[in-house]
């Protein structure tokens, strides 16, 4: 009834944690130089960037989340060996509303569609609702990241908006859809 | 050539900072102006303070994702409003916010006035493909001049802001710049 027992940031194969500033740039970086997954997961142009560039931006994001107190980062680890395979966050977090943006991303290839995500973003959800008690919670995704719409669907995530024409890859605009999820939502399936 | 900056009620100016922090401060205090056209909590800056921001933005020059606007009444050359625009340049498209302080001038085309001037300078001076913008569900006014001006409803997310104890939706609204071209019926330049 009162689960605090259920770790809340540990799942089947994975664990949440913090920002390792020693190993943790490298590998970043090393996914950065994946242009395919950088479109996944950012609107803004996808670069190559160094672990020096990496580190200055876990500084920016600590400071962020000490001084604005409406941003949680965390990193996912592999349980197995430690290994760092993604990132998760719930950004942009409006209090007085209960509403707050997530994201999600598994950073190697090697390591998708082995159920990180899935296991990921239900740690994610839990954390939200049963420990920030958030609401509601939006994510953003563009049309043609086919693996995160299916991921949101699964979760019970409903596509609210859709921003027509909102993005340009490729020679071509293509839509940005808005998922919501409803903290009572996510409870009856939980 | 288009005069850009007359419309049929308003011209477009940028008011000296004492003026706008004058006027907004005023404005401010009218919280269902404020609950209108923002998601926020109500509160009150000092007049001081608001100056200091319009100045901070004023000496950051010419910033080419952020423009801001003052209206001003044709006829009596009131100052009742503003809007101001944040462009994403990588994929062209821009964010208005709007807003009419003078209380008087609500409901009478004068926003109407204001949003077709700013269309018309998004898509014939900042040349982007599209123009979005965020209402409250609880300003269905609003909602109806902007699908005057070409504006489509694109969705809602569900419940997220809260007012006097009750949640509402909020609404998204975008216009592509091949609608608004289409709506301007061969009187474009």
């Amino acid at each position: 009834m009162f689960d605090i027992q259920t770790q809340l940031f540990e799942s089947q194969d994975i664990r949440f944690g913090p920002i390792d500033h020693e190993k943790d740039p490298e590998i970043e970086a090393k996914w950065t130089h994946d242009s395919e997954f950088m479109r996944l997961m950012e609107t803004s142009p996808a670069r190559p960037m160094s672990a020096a560039m990496i580190k200055k931006q876990y500084e920016k994001l600590e400071k962020q989340i000490e001084e604005d107190k409406n941003l949680y980062h965390f990193m996912i680890r592999a349980k197995a060996d430690e290994r760092l395979v993604g990132k998760a966050s719930i950004q942009q977090i409006e209090w007085t509303n209960g509403n707050a943006f997530i994201r999600i991303g598994i950073g190697a290839a090697e390591d998708r569609r082995k159920g990180y995500g899935t296991q990921a973003l239900r740690m994610l959800l839990r954390f939200a609702f049963a420990e920030l008690n958030l609401f509601r919670l939006t994510a953003i995704v563009p049309e043609y990241n086919e693996g995160a719409v299916a991921l949101l669907q699964k979760f019970g995530f409903m596509q609210e908006v859709c921003r027509r024409k909102s993005l340009e890859r490729d020679g071509r605009r293509w839509d940005l859809y808005v998922f919501g999820l409803l903290n009572d939502e996510w409870r009856k399936q939980a | 050539m288009r005069d850009l900056f007359h419309g049929e009620l308003v011209r477009l100016t940028l008011e000296e900072p004492e003026t706008r922090a004058k006027a907004e401060a005023r404005w401010q205090r009218d919280t269902e102006y404020h609950r209108l056209i923002d998601g926020e909590p109500a509160r009150l800056f000092s007049e001081r303070k608001i100056k200091e921001w319009t100045e901070k933005q004023m000496e950051a020059g010419i910033q080419p994702e952020r423009y801001s606007f003052s209206v001003r009444t044709l006829e009596e050359d009131r100052f009742i409003g503003f809007f101001g625009l944040w462009v994403d340049l990588i994929h062209s498209e821009a964010w208005v916010g709007i807003g009419i302080g003078e209380r008087e001038f609500w409901s009478k085309g004068y926003g109407t006035d204001m949003m077709k001037l700013c269309l018309q300078w998004a898509f014939t001076e900042l040349c982007v493909e599209r123009v979005s913008l965020g209402v409250h569900a609880y300003n269905p006014r609003a909602v109806r001049s902007y699908e005057k001006c070409g504006f489509r409803l694109e969705g809602r997310t569900r419940q997220d802001v809260m007012r006097e104890g009750r949640r509402t939706d909020s609404l998204w609204m975008g216009i592509l710049r091949g609608e608004w071209l289409q709506m301007q019926n061969g009187d474009h330049r």
